[in-house]
């Protein structure tokens, strides 16, 4: 070993190996403890999981949740909406068993001691919209944390999960993972029988409009590092509508939500003449996606799409008019905690441009994309579905297992069931969890095994960065440059730009195209060969580094279903400018991609929609 | 902002450096005090600023969009279950709020593992802990019983 021959290795044996401490790994760790009491489940998680995961900043709505106890809505009712939102293609099997148990799910977070508004007229969760529930949501994380850590066997907080293990004679069969310790520096080996991923998708694969301090204030967590799919695609595990990227119109730079402000409070939005343009688009809508623009509501892609019209028109900015919506200090202060559960930085934003919401318009803008499998996008692995619900070629085996034998996946790991949100991504987790103890139950003496060299191989490879840096530094004087490493940020800004400028970023309004797209599959294959030369300097940078590796994993395979789906599906998400129009013909189907990690290639197919609910 | 650590006020506990969901709260060596090494990748989430026990941390807005002359300063009280927000303008205007953050005492969250054991049978189920009661619905919905009536 060398250099750092003095490194610790532990290995720690487990039935049930969860990564990720969010609200998919808190729920996978809550239900496999309820099912398996015997079992040891192990929950691994990269910081701290009282305050990790997208939802470690607080949340001030719930956005899944049905009220089937006041007959508000039914589980049929809600893969409609999101059927919609995503413009025909989801995977109505894995919605509907999310709505079906989410209300549960969420009478369990009350009975914790969530704070739940209740409407004062009729005693229900007061609404925010037809789907969401508004919480005093500051401490959300911190209370499923404290069910995660009663539950699980053992948590592990501060270590990078970088890879999967393998079975040695199963060579589809995952056997565990393995990692860093970002506080001491050891090397982590987990030996598990199943492995439910629940890391988070990828934020800061696009170049984020602020470059400077700004940066951090990505709408979706910059922690956020696309293990979801770095981890499970490295494995071999099918993966789905990984084009489906999400662009978001938020309040401008702070990112702050506007769910609250439009449909609780009613504040509409403008361009800067006054003038509301959504209705005026539709015919233009219609003439790229046909009968989608007249699904009800407006699916989120085409109100981006609406906006980014009129900024290109130069009727910009945007404006969402709170001055109107706020007559009460009760409405301001529905207002003011909407940020201050979850988007601080929002209200710093405010206070710093003396704007007062009750006084002034704020600037709304479309943000950069990213990359998940939770929000009003699909993004993640191809899942075997519910038994008693699933059509049969979307089911293998055990419900939220992957096309890898032992690997569950839960939140933004998993593909085709978007509008999951936190309480969904939490109920995911418990059907995962439930499902894996199944598996481990059934696999009685006939264990995974990951075998020495495999281990030892990955060993090298993940503290590989720290030994580019202590060698590499003797060759300069001081400084950033070096002729043999680049930093974990050099090859993040590679990677932002890259993505920016030939995979549908803002820097082309969300335009791409074929010869883009290769270009970009040219310049990022190259990234990717100068991975192996990222120089870290100590351990934080060896956890930039893997998140950095994570997110130019997940990034290829965005370009390359990107490239694959021959259409516009989701304009304001992304244009194609070779294929500007939806096409129903051909491409009512999920892209799927498997990557082979020995030979390095990539085979692209499509996968069946069905529809189940009428 | 990007989160600070106030030199006068730092005791160098760590706690900070603990709950920092992105790692960028370390101790600096010298000082043995708290600081932000990576302001680029902080999300402004207040996680250390609410846990600090000497309120030494604050957040001085992100440079490439927020002038300066701003403070919002948070109170997070576990034992009461309150947060309470000051917000002063950059023109020195101020507002206050305060919410609730937690309606049952911290640490009383049943485990599972207390509720009584599911019998096996229900293992092969589509049913989650606790279901069908706590859907507050007499039976989990399932589309085979809807799409081939018994």
């Amino acid at each position: 070993m060398g250099l750092f021959s003095s490194r610790k290795t532990r290995v720690v044996d487990t039935d049930i190996l969860v990564i990720g401490g969010g609200f998919g790994g808190c729920g996978a760790a809550y239900e496999s403890r309820y099912w398996g009491r015997k079992l040891k489940v192990t929950v691994v998680e990269k910081a701290n999981i009282e305050r990790s995961g997208a939802v470690a900043h607080g949340l001030s709505a719930i956005n899944c949740y049905m009220g089937m106890r006041w007959n508000e809505n039914q589980p049929e009712d809600f893969v409609r909406y999101a059927r919609g939102d995503l413009m025909g293609l989801v995977r109505e099997d894995l919605i509907y068993d999310i709505a079906r148990h989410v209300d549960g799910t969420v009478h369990l977070f009350e009975e914790w001691g969530l704070p739940i508004m209740t409407n004062p007229d009729t005693g229900h969760y007061l609404r925010e919209g037809k789907w969401q529930v508004m919480i005093h949501g500051e401490s959300y994380k911190p209370i499923i944390a404290e069910a995660a850590r009663k539950s699980a066997s053992e948590v592990h907080n501060r270590i990078m999960v970088t890879h999967l293990l393998m079975d040695a004679t199963h060579p589809n069969r995952v056997a565990g993972a393995v990692g860093f310790n970002v506080r001491d520096g050891s090397f982590y080996v987990f030996r598990a029988k199943a492995v439910i991923v629940a890391a988070g998708g990828a934020s800061h694969i696009f170049k984020p409009r602020s470059v400077g301090e700004g940066m951090g204030r990505t709408w979706y967590a910059p922690w956020s590092s696309a293990s979801a799919y770095g981890l499970v695609l490295r494995a071999g595990a099918q993966m789905i509508q990984m084009e489906n990227r999400i662009v978001l119109a938020r309040f401008k730079d702070g990112y702050g939500p506007v769910g609250a402000w439009f449909l609780l409070l009613k504040a509409l939005a403008t361009n800067a003449y006054g003038e509301r343009f959504e209705a005026s688009m539709l015919e233009e809508m219609k003439s790229l996606v046909g009968k989608y623009a007249e699904t009800t509501p407006l699916p989120t892609c085409l109100r981006n799409h609406a906006v980014l019209q009129e900024i290109k028109a130069g009727k910009g900015p945007i404006y969402m008019h709170t001055q109107d919506a706020i007559d009460t200090r009760e409405k301001e202060e529905i207002g003011w905690e909407d940020f201050l559960d979850m988007t601080v930085g929002q209200a710093v934003v405010w206070a710093s441009q003396n704007i007062d919401p009750k006084e002034k318009p704020s600037e709304l803008i479309t943000s950069e994309p990213y990359v998940m499998g939770s929000h009003a996008t699909c993004s993640g692995a191809w899942a075997s579905g519910p038994e008693d619900c699933a059509p049969a070629d979307y089911q293998w085996g055990y419900n939220r297992m992957t096309t890898v034998e032992g690997l569950f996946g839960a939140g933004d790991t998993i593909g085709g069931s978007a509008h999951k949100f936190s309480s969904g991504s939490f109920t995911e987790g418990r059907i995962a969890g439930k499902a894996a103890v199944r598996y481990v139950m059934a696999l009685a003496g006939n264990l995974p095994q990951a075998g020495e060299a495999q281990i030892n191989t990955l060993r090298e490879e993940i503290f590989k960065p720290l030994a580019n840096h202590a060698i590499g530094k003797h060759e300069i004087v001081a400084g950033s440059v070096a002729p043999s490493y680049i930093s974990p940020l050099h090859g993040l800004q590679r990677l932002e730009k890259i993505m920016d400028e030939y995979g549908g970023g803002i820097s082309t309004q969300y335009m791409t195209s074929e010869p883009m797209l290769d270009r970009g599959l040219e310049l990022l294959t190259m990234l990717k060969e100068d991975l192996d030369h990222i120089g870290a300097e100590g351990l934080h940078q060896l956890q930039r580094t893997w998140e950095l590796k994570h997110r130019v994993w997940t990034s290829e395979a965005v370009l390359r279903h990107t490239l694959y789906r021959q259409e516009t599906r989701w304009p304001g998400y992304y244009y194609r400018g070779d294929f500007p129009r939806l096409d129903d013909a051909a491409w009512h189907a999920f892209t799927a991609s498997r990557y082979d990690a020995k030979t390095g290639e990539w085979l692209m197919s499509k996968l069946p929609v069905h529809h189940i609910i009428g | 902002m990007p989160t600070f650590t106030y030199m006068t006020r730092c005791d160098g506990c760590g706690q900070c450096v603990d709950i920092c969901p992105s790692d960028i709260m370390h101790i600096d060596p010298v000082y043995r005090r708290s600081y932000n090494i990576e302001p680029n990748f902080c999300w402004e989430c207040y996680s250390c600023v609410k846990a600090c026990p000497q309120h030494a941390i604050d957040v001085r807005g992100y440079a490439d969009f927020a002038p300066l002359g701003h403070s919002v300063r948070v109170l997070r009280e576990e034992a009461s279950g309150t947060i309470s927000w000051k917000i002063r303008y950059r023109d020195g205007r101020e507002k206050a709020f305060s919410f609730p953050i937690r309606t049952t005492p911290w640490g009383s969250i049943k485990p599972p593992f207390e509720y009584a054991a599911p019998d096996a049978a229900a293992l092969n189920s589509p049913l989650l802990a606790h279901e069908p009661e706590m859907l507050k619905v007499d039976t989990l919905p399932t589309l085979r019983t809807a799409a081939e009536p018994a």
